[in-house]
């Protein structure tokens, strides 16, 4: 265990403890949206869709712990990258300027991270850690996405979550060693596509309960 | 063609061998040939200082024909100026317009100490190299050159990442101030030949090693080292030396 241990807290293992926890939060974030949209169909169907995932409870959970594992080892490995790089270059450039290849989603990936981090913890208690028998989760949208203030704290969020998936997406295959100048091209385009679905996908959520509801 | 002239001001990073804290120090700059390079530029800036009695400014510089590695500044925050594919020795003045200012910093990085004004101290790559940067054989009667068969698309591979000449503009210009460019193309040229193979496993983990004792920062994929490699090397080697590192880390 020694071996993997220090082979993992190298840069490159850190990249990979980055890469792969990231991958799991792609397919998670891409079933939630695909979850979302029976919203779209009206209470009946959202709940019956919640209901079918409840059939699934003990898988539920051990997806929650898996989900929750990721989290500690994204979050902790990202909070470590951040102070080692800021110690890696003690003084700072008085003039500072790009070449090209950052992007904004690169930029401010620590920054998106750190809002993600609070985000998710306050749509947990707003949508999870509530008490099912007073209130369904469609209600818990409808109720929160009536307040216009956390209508916009979710479609900002989301907005975020989009800018960090814009880099982490093309990220995690240049850090697995997956860049081939065949496929690369095809994978940022995906990316891009990825983010902004999610953006759009998730944001409209609560504007249509606004409009609509 | 006759050649223009320009006036310029610049603000260089002096710092003595004795005290750290630096400063930046605002010198003129004038009558500079457009056809002058940019080290040529400092060599009449620092005639004129001596002739002050200024101390002039020290920089790093060797061959100054864009091959040796040696020379190096960020230059308006650019590593090695804004020009793409250009070290610092073929950066011409004709690409700077009269009364503009240029602020001139050394390469910034915990893992490269300034020595003085402009010279930082690159002995960190030397380490990473000395850590698996080569092949052992045998010594003995050379062999016949093409004994052993390399596809013609592995050696213009190795080749595009043989280029590195090590002048450490990727660390510099890099937001984390990470080595992954210089360590990426040092492993993916010796392990895309045969004479790298036996040793590739052993080289990936121990270079990567070496990188991180050093001090350099981790790799984010910000992609900005290959922006500005003079040599033009791809981030493709970062991710090849990611593999190489996965089969050696985990098998």
């Amino acid at each position: 265990m020694n071996w993997f241990i220090e082979n993992i807290s190298t840069a490159i293992g850190k990249k990979l403890l980055m890469a792969v926890t990231g991958l799991g939060f792609v397919g998670f974030i891409f079933v939630h949206l695909v979850g979302n949209l029976n919203f779209y169909f009206g209470k009946e169907v959202f709940l019956k869709y919640v209901e079918t995932l409840h059939k699934l409870d003990p898988l539920i959970f051990v997806a929650e712990l898996v989900l929750l594992g990721l989290a500690v080892i994204h979050v902790s490995t990202g909070t470590l990258l951040f102070f080692q790089n800021l110690r890696a270059r003690k003084t700072r450039y008085a003039v500072n300027k790009s070449a090209g290849g950052r992007t904004i989603g690169s930029r401010t990936m620590p920054y998106t991270g750190f809002f993600i981090l609070l985000f998710v913890i306050l749509h947990l208690f707003q949508f999870h850690f509530i008490d099912r028998s007073q209130m369904t989760p469609y209600d818990a949208a409808v109720n929160t996405f009536g307040n216009i203030g956390f209508a916009l704290v979710y479609i900002v969020a989301v907005i975020l979550v989009a800018l960090h998936i814009r880099h982490g997406f093309w990220s995690l295959f240049q850090s697995l060693g997956l860049n081939h100048e065949k496929y690369m091209p095809l994978i940022q385009t995906v990316g891009i596509i990825f983010a902004v679905a999610i953006a759009v996908g998730f944001a409209f959520v609560p504007i249509y309960i606004r409009a609509v509801i | 063609m006759s050649s223009k002239t320009i006036n310029l001001t610049l603000k260089v990073w002096r710092q003595n061998r004795k005290n750290p804290a630096g400063d930046l120090e605002t010198y003129q700059a004038n009558d500079i040939s457009t056809d002058m390079s940019f080290l040529e530029m400092i060599d009449v800036v620092n005639e004129q200082l001596t002739e002050q009695g200024i101390e002039p400014i020290a920089f790093d510089h060797d061959c100054r024909e864009g091959i040796c590695g040696m020379c190096g500044a960020v230059v308006n925050g650019r590593a090695h100026g804004h020009m793409p594919e250009t070290t610092l020795c073929q950066l011409h003045m004709r690409h700077f317009k009269d009364g503009n200012t240029i602020v001139i910093e050394p390469w910034r990085a915990t893992a490269f100490p300034v020595v003085k004004d402009l010279v930082v101290d690159r002995g960190a790559l030397d380490k990473i190299i000395q850590a698996g940067g080569y092949i052992s054989v045998n010594a003995g009667g050379a062999q016949d050159g093409n004994t052993i068969p390399v596809p013609k698309e592995n050696a213009e591979k190795a080749f595009n990442a043989a280029a590195c000449i090590g002048c450490g503009a990727c660390v510099a210009a890099c937001p984390n101030a990470s080595a992954m460019l210089f360590t990426g193309a040092k492993i993916s040229h010796l392990a895309l030949l045969p004479q790298g193979k036996p040793g590739a496993k052993r080289r990936a983990l121990s270079m990567v090693r070496a990188m991180d004792e050093l001090g350099f920062g981790n790799c984010s994929n910000e992609a900005e080292c290959e922006a500005e490699c003079p040599k033009g090397i791809s981030i493709t080697e970062i991710a090849r030396m990611n593999r190489e590192f996965i089969k050696a880390a985990f098998s």
